[in-house]
C-alpha cells in the first residue's frame, strides 16, 4: 500500500514540474492519459517490469544534466542519404535548421497545430498499450507532450523524413510525441537519431494500414550521460509490413519498449536492436508482440555488446492469441560480453494460446571467440580489427533487419568509428 | 629461413610437457615434410610458430629470416611472412569469406608500407586464384568456412595462402579430407608457389600428397621430438611399414 502510494505521488510530484499543454485538439486525449497515469502512479524499482532497470532517474521531477558529447568531424548520420530533415533541438522542433515537410510527399503537421485525422489516433494505441503491462512513462508522454509530429502517409512516401535530435543543453528535458498513420498500401521510411536531451521521454504511435510497409531506423545519441525512455506503439493491418532498428551506443540509462500487435492476417513486424556499451551503460529492451490473427509473422533480434561494466536487459515477450493461427514468431537475444564485469540480464517469454503456431526463442551471453580471433590475427589482421570484425559480425543479424543498404552502411560505420573510439 | 632450436612447449594451463626439443632448419626454395604418429606434437609445433595462445614456450627458440618469431604477436608474424595452413580450419559466421580476404591482404600490406589493393584489382586476382582451386563465387560470399565442406575448407586454405603469398609456409594436414582430385588441385596450388625464395613445411601422414608435392627433406616426429631426418624416401619407408620400425631404431 505504501508503495503504491508512493507512485501516485511520484506522479503527482513529477506531474507539479511540468508545464502542461493546455487545450487543443488533442485537449480530450491528454486528459484522458492524465487520468490513467495518475491512476497508475510512475514506476518503481519494486515493479515486476522494472526488475532490472531502476526507473527512478526517469521519473525524477528534474533531470540529471548530461554533457554534450563531441563527435568531432565524425559525418553526421545519414547525410548521404536522400531525405527530408526535421530538427528539433532540446526537443523543441527548429523550423530554421529543417527542410520544407512537403518535400517528402506525405502530410505532415505539428503536433503543436490544428485538429486533423490524428485526433482518433493521438495516445489511442499508447492507452491500448497499457494492458496487460502498465506502462505509465508512455501515459505521462501523451499527457504532457506539447511537441512532436503527425504524418499522415497516403501512398509511397517521396523520400525519409529523417527526425533529428540534437542536444544542446546540458540540463535539458525533453518530451516528443509522434504519430504516424500509413493508409492501406502505403509505404514510408523513418530515420530518428540524436541524443535529444539529457533526459528523453519519448512516443511513436503507428498504425501501419493494409498492405502498407513502415521502415524505422533510428541511432541514439551518443552523450554519455543522457537518458532516455521510449515507446513504439504499433499497429498491423492485414499483409502489413512493419520494421524497426536501433542503434544504441553510449547513454548511460536506456529504456526502449516496443509494443507491437499484429491484428490484420499475414502481417508482418520485424523489431531489432543492435546496442554497443562501455562503462557506466545501462540498456533495456522491453518488447511486447502481440499476434491476433492469422500467419502472421514475428521477429525480435537484438544485440548488444557490453563493456568494461556495462549492463544490457532484454524483456521480451510474443503473446499469442486465441485463434491466431499459423503465427510464426522469431525471438533471440544475445549479448557478446567483453570482459567479466558486463552483465547481461534476460527474460524472454512465450504466451501462446493457440494450438497450431511455430515459435521459437533463445537467449545466449559469451565472449568473444578465441579461436576466430587468432585465426584472422593468423591472416595478419591486427588485434583491434580483427576484434571489430567479429563485434560486427556478432552484431550482423540484427544489422540484416535493415532493408536500405546504404543506410545499414552509415550504421556499420557508426559501430566501426564507435569500436575504434572504445578500443581499451 | 625457418630456424627452430631446442623448442620446449607446454601448457599453459597444466603441466603437460609436448615438445621436447624440437630442432627443425627450412631453407629458403625448400619442401620439408614432417610426418610423424598421432599426438607427437605436429599441430602444437605449428600453433606455436604461428603464434596461438594457450602455450608456454620453456626453452628454445624460432626465427624466420632471423627475425624472433616467438616475441610476436600473431598478426607480426603473419606480415613477416608466415603462413599456417590450419589442420582445422575455424569458422566465423557473420564475417564474409572475401571480406575476411581483402581484410587480411590489405593489413599485411599496410604492415608492410606497401599500398592498399584496390577492390578492382582484388576482385581480379581472387577470382583467379579462386577459378583454379575450383571454389566457386558463391562459396566466397558465404562466411568464412560456415557450412564449407571439409574439402572445401582445405582449399580456402590454399586460397588464402595464394592471395598472402607468405614467405614461409606450413601446411597441416591439407590433404585430409580431400578426394583425389582435390588433392592434385592444392598440390598444384602449392607447387604453383613454389620459388627459391619460399619455404614449405608440409605436415603430413601419407605419401600420397608428398607424390605430388615433391619434398627435399623428410623428418619424422614422435614425442615431441624430431627423431629422424632423411630424404624422401623416408616418406616411403612409413607408408610401408609404418613408424615401428623407425621408432624402434632410435629410441
Ligand atoms: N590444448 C591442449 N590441451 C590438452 N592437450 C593438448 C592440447 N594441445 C595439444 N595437446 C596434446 O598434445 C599432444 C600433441 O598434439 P598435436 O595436436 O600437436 O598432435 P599431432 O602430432 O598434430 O597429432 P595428429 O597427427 O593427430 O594431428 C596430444 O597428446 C594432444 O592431446
Ligand atoms: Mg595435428
Amino acid at each position: 500500500m505504501a508503495l503504491a502510494q508512493a507512485k501516485l505521488d511520484a506522479a503527482e510530484a513529477r506531474l507539479a514540474g511540468l508545464d502542461l499543454p493546455k487545450g487543443g485538439w488533442s485537449a480530450a486525449a491528454r486528459a484522458d492519459a492524465l487520468a490513467r497515469l495518475r491512476a497508475m502512479g510512475l514506476p518503481g524499482k519494486r515493479d515486476e517490469y522494472w526488475r532490472y532497470t531502476d526507473p527512478s532517474t526517469l521519473t525524477t521531477a528534474s533531470p540529471a544534466g548530461a554533457a554534450l558529447f563531441d563527435a568531432g568531424d565524425e559525418a553526421p548520420l545519414f547525410d548521404g542519404i536522400d531525405r527530408v530533415k526535421l530538427v528539433f533541438v532540446d526537443g523543441v522542433f527548429d523550423a530554421a535548421q529543417s527542410d520544407d515537410p512537403a518535400a517528402a510527399g506525405v502530410e505532415f503537421l505539428s503536433l503543436a497545430k490544428d485538429i486533423h485525422w490524428a485526433k482518433g489516433l493521438y495516445g489511442v494505441l499508447e492507452a491500448r498499450g497499457q494492458t496487460p503491462v502498465e506502462r505509465p512513462l508512455a501515459a505521462l508522454n501523451t499527457a504532457a507532450a506539447s511537441e512532436g509530429v503527425l504524418i499522415h502517409v497516403t501512398g509511397s512516401a517521396a523520400k525519409p523524413v529523417n527526425l533529428i535530435y540534437l542536444h544542446q543543453n546540458e540540463t535539458s528535458d525533453a518530451i516528443l510525441h509522434h504519430v504516424i498513420k500509413l493508409d492501406a498500401g502505403a509505404e514510408f521510411t523513418l530515420l530518428e537519431n540524436g541524443p535529444a536531451a539529457a533526459r528523453f521521454n519519448k512516443v511513436l504511435e503507428v498504425e501501419v494500414g493494409d498492405g502498407a510497409r513502415f521502415h524505422h531506423i533510428r541511432a541514439q545519441g551518443r552523450d554519455h550521460e543522457r537518458r532516455a525512455v521510449t515507446h513504439i506503439f504499433a499497429r498491423l493491418g492485414a499483409e502489413s509490413l512493419f520494421k524497426s532498428f536501433t542503434l544504441t551506443a553510449n547513454g548511460v540509462l536506456t529504456r526502449n519498449e516496443a509494443i507491437i500487435e499484429l491484428t490484420g492476417d499475414d502481417a508482418k513486424a520485424h523489431v531489432a536492436g543492435a546496442a554497443v556499451g562501455d562503462g557506466d551503460f545501462h540498456h533495456d529492451d522491453t518488447v511486447f508482440v502481440t499476434h491476433a490473427a492469422l500467419r502472421c509473422e514475428s521477429r525480435q533480434v537484438f544485440k548488444k555488446v557490453l563493456k568494461n561494466g556495462a549492463v544490457g536487459v532484454f524483456q521480451g515477450k510474443i503473446l499469442v492469441k486465441q485463434g491466431a493461427q499459423k503465427t510464426d514468431g522469431y525471438q533471440i537475444s544475445q549479448s557478446l560480453l567483453l570482459d567479466e564485469a558486463s552483465q547481461f540480464l534476460a527474460k524472454p517469454e512465450l504466451e501462446i494460446y493457440a494450438d497450431d503456431v511455430k515459435c521459437s526463442h533463445g537467449s545466449t551471453s559469451g565472449a568473444i571467440d578465441e579461436t576466430a580471433l587468432y585465426y584472422l590475427r593468423s591472416r595478419g589482421v591486427p588485434l583491434r580489427q580483427a576484434q571489430s570484425l567479429l563485434v560486427l559480425a556478432f552484431l550482423a543479424e540484427a544489422i540484416a533487419e535493415i532493408e536500405d543498404e546504404a543506410i545499414a552502411e552509415d550504421i556499420r560505420q557508426r559501430l566501426e568509428n564507435w569500436l575504434a573510439r572504445h578500443e581499451s | 629461413m625457418l630456424e627452430i632450436k631446442n623448442l620446449h612447449v607446454k601448457l599453459e594451463e597444466d603441466d603437460k610437457v609436448i615438445l621436447k626439443g624440437v630442432n627443425l632448419t627450412v631453407e629458403a626454395g625448400k619442401v620439408h615434410a614432417i610426418m610423424g604418429p598421432n599426438g607427437s606434437g605436429k599441430s602444437t609445433l605449428s600453433y606455436v610458430l604461428s603464434g596461438r595462445d594457450g602455450y608456454e614456450v620453456t626453452d628454445g627458440s624460432a626465427s624466420l629470416d632471423g627475425a624472433e618469431l616467438l616475441e610476436m604477436e600473431p598478426e607480426e608474424r603473419a606480415a613477416a611472412g608466415l603462413f599456417l595452413a590450419f589442420q582445422y580450419p575455424v569458422e566465423i559466421p557473420g564475417v564474409g569469406n572475401m571480406t575476411f580476404l581483402r581484410t587480411a591482404v590489405n593489413a599485411q600490406r599496410k604492415s608492410r608500407g606497401e599500398e592498399e589493393m584496390s577492390a578492382g584489382e582484388f576482385l581480379k586476382v581472387v577470382r583467379e586464384k579462386a577459378k583454379s582451386l575450383k571454389i566457386d563465387a558463391e562459396m566466397m560470399k558465404r562466411p568464412v568456412n560456415v557450412g564449407f565442406s571439409g574439402g572445401e575448407k582445405k582449399r580456402n586454405e590454399i586460397l588464402q595462402m595464394a592471395m598472402l603469398e607468405p614467405k614461409m609456409c606450413i601446411l597441416d594436414e591439407t590433404d585430409s579430407g580431400l578426394d583425389v582430385d582435390a588433392m592434385k588441385l592444392v598440390a598444384e596450388g602449392v607447387n604453383a608457389l613454389r620459388s627459391e625464395g619460399r619455404g614449405f613445411l608440409v605436415i603430413t601422414h601419407y605419401q600420397r600428397l608428398l607424390d605430388h608435392i615433391k619434398p627435399d627433406v623428410v623428418h619424422i616426429m614422435a614425442d615431441g621430438r624430431i627423431v629422424k631426418t632423411g630424404g624422401p624416401e623416408l616418406a616411403l619407408e612409413v607408408e610401408n611399414n609404418g613408424y615401428a620400425g623407425i621408432l624402434s631404431e632410435v629410441l
